[in-house]
Parts: structure tokens; C-alpha cells; sequence
């Protein structure tokens, strides 16, 4: 895990502003360890009530899709337009 | 208690008792507020800005309702602002000076850990103003003593030289602690209607926790005795008067000075 300058870890924090919404991701904090980094989300994070529950996870677990590989990670789904489910009639008494 | 006028304690007792609660944590919140943009951490920056202003809220609430009792009525910032030292009723262990970021810990420990137990009281006090700014005010300093104690664990139980300083903090600060558990300076008739909490309740559970806390830190309790202070009478140590100056200097310059 990379440590920062003072002696701290990097976390990506996941905040569920409601009950009944998932987790999404709100930003990074550094902390010691894993209960100080919950305590830091909760003042960085959630000063204004925007939570009722937070993860943390050490951003050295997090594996991420590189730039580099955007062209062959992504791209290929451009012109599949098939993929979207917009060939279907929907039935007039159906509402959406 | 009663409406007899005989057991109904004057204003001027409420007042004073209001007074030094909110005193206490105007103080208090100014030397954590030294630390922003001081801090280790940007985090704790946040953290520290969060707990300060938690107190500054407390010591608003009390304050106004300390001027509202007065005669004439005074405004929360008459007594923040141009009241001189000695008409200020905080303890002294709140206006030491801060020092390293362990004797702010400490000093945490000890004030919040004393807080919880004096506002989860106060909640069922015969003062529906007391008792409602305590209520308020019981989950903010429940988790003040929780991030003290967070760090207290960290820096007792870290490294030769956190250990080294945290001991040196709790050293310092400890016998200060003393002066919350006193009670003399409250009037009798304010205690009697259950308007007041007794401080000396206080001390048993209080202490109880933060030896808890300092020995899972792996820090030892000093052996000193409690120190002299006077602060509930006035009479405040010499860090007082430079930290009044610099918190009154603004208002006392630009008076009326509004954002």
C-alpha cells in the first residue's frame, strides 16, 4: 500500500445516502487505519448529512481498467447498436 | 422544582451556572480551532473544524441563555467579546495552551469524556433550556471522546516516540481535570431544584473511563496531585489573557462588525 508522507494510507470511501440506495463512490481519504479512515469519511464525507452508512476500502485493493486499454475496453461497444434494447415495440398499454 | 418563590433559585444562579457551562466550551472550541490548517493530517483538519465548531454551537446556546437571564439582557457576542478575563467562569484545564497534537488529545480525553457525563444529566434537568442544549449536544461530545480516544490508543500504543509524547500529555493535562469535579462555586438552591448537575457525580465515571482508555493505550495515570486552579472564581493562568486577545481582538476593533 503506498504511504503518504505522514505515515498515512489512501482509502476510497463509498457512502449510501439513503436506505435502499447502493453505496457509491464519494472520494479518498488517508487514514492510519481502517477505523480512522471510517471516522475521517465520516467528517469529510458526511458533515452535511449526505450518509447513513460508509465503506472503506485501502485503495491498493481496488484493480483498475488503465488508460491505455480504453480503445480495446470500450470502444468495440460503440457501434453495437443492437445492444440497446430500442427494436422492440412497446405495446400502447404498456407505461413506462 | 416548586413555584414557591422560596425554593425557586434567582436568575442570577441559573446564570452563572449557564455561564461557565458555555464558557467551558467557547474556550475549549477556540484552542481546537488553533489547530486548523495545523493539523497532521488534512483529514483530521476537517476533524478538528468539525469538533471546534460542535463546541462553538454548544457555547452559543449557553451563552444566550446566560444573557437572557442577565439584567439588562446581554447578546451571546457582549459575552464572548467584551467581557474581560475575570468575569470569565471556564476551567483552567481549557485555556492551557495547546502544545503537541498528543496534549490536545488529551486534553480531549479528559474534557469530552467529562462533557458526555455532565450533558447525558443535564438531559433531565428541571431547566427545559438546559436540558433541551444538552440533549442536543450529547451525541456532538459522544463522539468528540470517541476521536480522542481513537487517537489516544494510536499514539500511546504507536511508536517509541508517540508513546514518549502521549505520556507527556497526559502527564500535563491529568491533574487539570480536577477543577470539573468541583462544585463550590454553584449556588446550593440551584443544585437542590435539580436545575444543576453535581460536578463531584461526575468524577467516579468519568475518571473511571478515561483510565480505561489510557490503560488500553499502554500509558500509565500520573501519580501527580490535582493541580490549583481557580477558573470558576475568575481567577484564569497566564495563557488566558493572549488567548483572549486574540479571540476579542477582531470584535473589539471593528465593533458591530457584522459579515
Amino acid at each position: 500500500m503506498s504511504a503518504s508522507t505522514t505515515g498515512a494510507d489512501l482509502w476510497e470511501v463509498f457512502v449510501r445516502p439513503r436506505r435502499g440506495l447502493a453505496h457509491v463512490h464519494a472520494g479518498s481519504i488517508h487514514a492510519a487505519d481502517a477505523e480512522m479512515a471510517l471516522r475521517n469519511a465520516r467528517d469529510v464525507f458526511t458533515r452535511r448529512q449526505e450518509g447513513v452508512s460508509i465503506w472503506v476500502v485501502p485503495s491498493a485493493a481496488v484493480s483498475a481498467t488503465s488508460p491505455d486499454e480504453q480503445d480495446s475496453f470500450f470502444d468495440p461497444a460503440a457501434d453495437k447498436a443492437y445492444r440497446h434494447p430500442t427494436f422492440y415495440e412497446v405495446p400502447d398499454d404498456l407505461h413506462l | 422544582m416548586t413555584s414557591t418563590s422560596e425554593a425557586t433559585p434567582t436568575r442570577g444562579a441559573v446564570q452563572v451556572y449557564a455561564l461557565a457551562l458555555g464558557d467551558d466550551a467557547l474556550i475549549a472550541s477556540h484552542r481546537v480551532a488553533e489547530w486548523i490548517a495545523h493539523a497532521p493530517q488534512i483529514e483530521e483538519d476537517v476533524a478538528l473544524g468539525n469538533i471546534a465548531l460542535d463546541l462553538l454551537g454548544q457555547a452559543r446556546l449557553l451563552l444566550q441563555y446566560a444573557g437572557s437571564l442577565a439584567d439588562p439582557p446581554r447578546t451571546e457576542d457582549d459575552l464572548a467579546y467584551f467581557r474581560d478575563e475575570r468575569a470569565f467562569r471556564n476551567v483552567s484545564l481549557v485555556e492551557r495552551p495547546n502544545g503537541d497534537f498528543a496534549v490536545t488529545m488529551a486534553r480531549l480525553l479528559l474534557f469530552s469524556a467529562y462533557q458526555l457525563e455532565l450533558y447525558t444529566r443535564l438531559t433531565a434537568s428541571a431547566d427545559p433550556v438546559l436540558a433541551s442544549i444538552a440533549a442536543k449536544a450529547v451525541k456532538e461530545v459522544e463522539y468528540h471522546r470517541d476521536h480522542a480516544r481513537q487517537w489516544t490508543l494510536r499514539l500511546g500504543d504507536g511508536t517509541p516516540e508517540s508513546h514518549l509524547r502521549m505520556q507527556t500529555a497526559v502527564d500535563a493535562e491529568w491533574p487539570w481535570s480536577a477543577e470539573l469535579f468541583a462544585g463550590g462555586w454553584i449556588a446550593a438552591d440551584v443544585l437542590a431544584a435539580g436545575i444543576a448537575v453535581d460536578p463531584a457525580q461526575l468524577e467516579a465515571p468519568v475518571l473511571e473511563w478515561v483510565r480505561g482508555t489510557v490503560a488500553e493505550a499502554t500509558l500509565a495515570e500520573p501519580q501527580a496531585g490535582a493541580a490549583v486552579s481557580s477558573g470558576r472564581e475568575g481567577r484564569h493562568t497566564e495563557a488566558m489573557g493572549f488567548l483572549l486577545a486574540e479571540m476579542q481582538h477582531l470584535a473589539r476593533s471593528h465593533p458591530g462588525a457584522t459579515w
